[in-house]
């Protein structure tokens, strides 16, 4: 495939303090691909992001974005380019209304009009959500929180999304009904970057994964071979 | 004074306590949309009020009709919290909430030391126009002093404008996102130093408006003026629940209630105490709900 990535990592080291995180790693995301990003705890995998999202500065090495450097540039600027993050833990805004945290997903856009259709998108999407647009984020169960949490994302209009652990604490029915609803966005076109511990999940969803251990790339790999990948297979799916 | 318990009784106390209970929730507002977005209990906050007090006064002095004086008071108190959350809180932004603390008494220090070099220590008369300081006087006992009124409107149209901007435009919902999760805020676009600014300009400017009705009720400036406003502020915050809105403006009007009930009711040999019967009560009711009245109430799922 000849086609430009729209997200690029050259070389990057990270560092929180004296502890590093990566080591050199370098990765691609090509438009319309989902890259699953797996690895055991401690891997680098969040770092991974948070180095995307501009919420770390990495040590050495680049980011580039639809071919520009977007290294160091601050949070809010590269969540307005368009690199829509849905943060490990969910972290909506709980005590903002459903239809509150919504309304914020679609702050960059400064768009009523826009708002207003990426809001039916996402309650057709989620519409788990179309009945409690006015209660309390808090309230809602995890699961819920996970969906608001994606459907906040969405109403930015990513470019590329990027996916923090989204099964993470999730009763096994619940991740079905989220993996569900990501297959339905990659058919959508989506491009997606997902961070995942349950490699399995992810591997049905992707078209690529890397595999870090110890903040470095060990392993790269189109999604179908990895899951034949007997080295993958021993340690991350615990056959 | 009237008979304890007649009509005319009840009717003016009610008048003081949205008279005074407006100028607290005022104050109390704006600081707590400080620790909102900064968890930063702005000693200087007090400062800020006594600092828009002195540009009101320089222009009253200049000649300059009194709505003029009172914008310039609002303004200038709204610069006054600006300049603050630039040069003393914005560079030690991820400190310990205690640096922030501590960070502002040398704020309100400083500033208070600043005022008495320019304009000495001693109290300078504040003349307010005739329309603020006309007293009502409708029937038998009864007396309206019209500064409970203005008092009243102002919070009125200033809170009310305030509720409608953190509730339905995007910039105020983007500053509630900030308060409570700045790096989710900021992973939706929004830049959370934009909003802390916004939010300590918006709050210096509720407390720059409350300080023309305190000014109006003792009549004078002094660059310590600041110390007790700050500190009615906490204590309504406390009361109501602390660190929100809807909590600052509850406590502001309690606290203005029973200051003025208490004043009204006690027996004149005690009335001296009131102060310290006001804090009694405050302490009984942190030991029986410590999050304030409006404190944590709903289960929250992590």
């Amino acid at each position: 495939m000849g086609e430009p990535a729209i997200l690029e990592l050259r070389e990057i080291d990270a560092a929180y303090g004296a502890i590093r995180a990566l080591h050199g790693l370098s990765l691609q995301v090509k438009p319309g691909e989902v890259v699953a990003l797996l690895g055991p705890n401690g891997a680098g995998k969040t770092t991974t992001l948070r180095v995307i999202s501009g919420l770390l500065r990495p040590a050495r090495g680049q980011v580039f974005y639809k071919g520009s450097e977007i290294t160091g540039r601050p949070p809010a600027a590269i969540a307005r380019m368009g690199i829509i993050q849905c943060p490990e833990g969910r972290q909506v805004f709980k005590n903002l209304t459903v239809g509150e945290n919504l309304w914020l997903g679609a702050y960059r856009l400064r768009d009523p009009g826009r708002e207003r259709r990426n809001l039916e998108w996402v309650l057709q999407l989620f519409p788990v959500l179309k009945e409690r647009l006015n209660q309390r984020a808090g309230l809602l169960s995890g699961g819920q929180q996970q969906m608001l949490a994606i459907a906040r994302a969405l109403m930015a209009e990513p470019e590329v999304l990027l996916l923090d652990e989204p099964s993470l604490g999730l009763a096994p029915r619940v991740v079905e009904e989220v993996f569900e609803a990501l297959a339905r966005l990659k058919a959508q076109g989506l491009t997606m970057l997902i961070v995942e511990q349950n490699a399995e999940k992810a591997l049905g969803l992707a078209d690529r994964a890397y595999v870090l251990e110890a903040g470095r790339l060990v392993l790269a790999d189109s999604a179908a071979r990895l899951r034949e990948n007997p080295h993958l297979v021993r340690i991350y799916l615990g056959r | 004074m009237h008979a304890v318990g007649s009509l005319e009784f009840w009717i003016q106390q009610m008048i003081n306590a949205l008279g005074l209970g407006s100028q607290y929730a005022l104050m109390a507002v704006g600081l707590a949309m400080v620790f909102a977005v900064m968890r930063l209990i702005n000693f200087a906050h007090g400062t800020v009020m006594m600092g828009g007090a002195y540009i009101g006064l320089l222009l009253l002095q200049r000649g300059l009709p009194f709505p003029l004086v009172a914008a310039g008071t609002i303004l200038g108190a709204a610069a006054l919290g600006v300049l603050m959350e630039r040069i003393a809180y914005r560079p030690i932004r991820g400190a310990p909430d205690v640096a922030l603390f501590l960070n502002s008494f040398a704020v309100a220090v400083f500033l208070e030391n600043i005022a008495v070099l320019l304009f000495s220590p001693r109290s300078r008369p504040f003349p307010m126009p005739a329309l603020l300081t006309q007293v009502f006087h409708p029937w038998g006992d009864l007396f309206i002093p019209s500064i409970h009124l203005w008092a009243f409107g102002g919070a009125l149209l200033a809170l009310g404008g305030l509720a409608f901007f953190v509730t339905r435009t995007r910039i105020g919902l983007a500053m509630r996102a900030a308060a409570e999760n700045p790096t989710a805020a900021q992973l939706m676009g929004i830049e959370v130093g934009k909003v802390t600014l916004l939010a300590f300009a918006i709050g210096s400017a509720m407390a720059g408006l409350a300080v023309l009705f305190w000014v109006a009720h003792i009549g004078t400036v002094q660059p310590g003026m600041g110390f007790e406003p700050v500190l009615k502020a906490f204590v309504a915050c406390v009361i109501g629940g602390f660190g929100t809105i809807p909590g600052a403006v509850l406590g502001g009007y309690l606290l203005g209630a029973l200051e003025i009930f208490l004043q009204g009711l006690l027996p004149s040999a005690v009335v001296g105490y009131r102060d310290a019967l006001v804090y009694a009560v405050l302490i009984f009711l942190l030991l029986v709900r410590p999050g304030g009245v409006l404190g944590h109430g709903e289960a929250e799922r992590i």
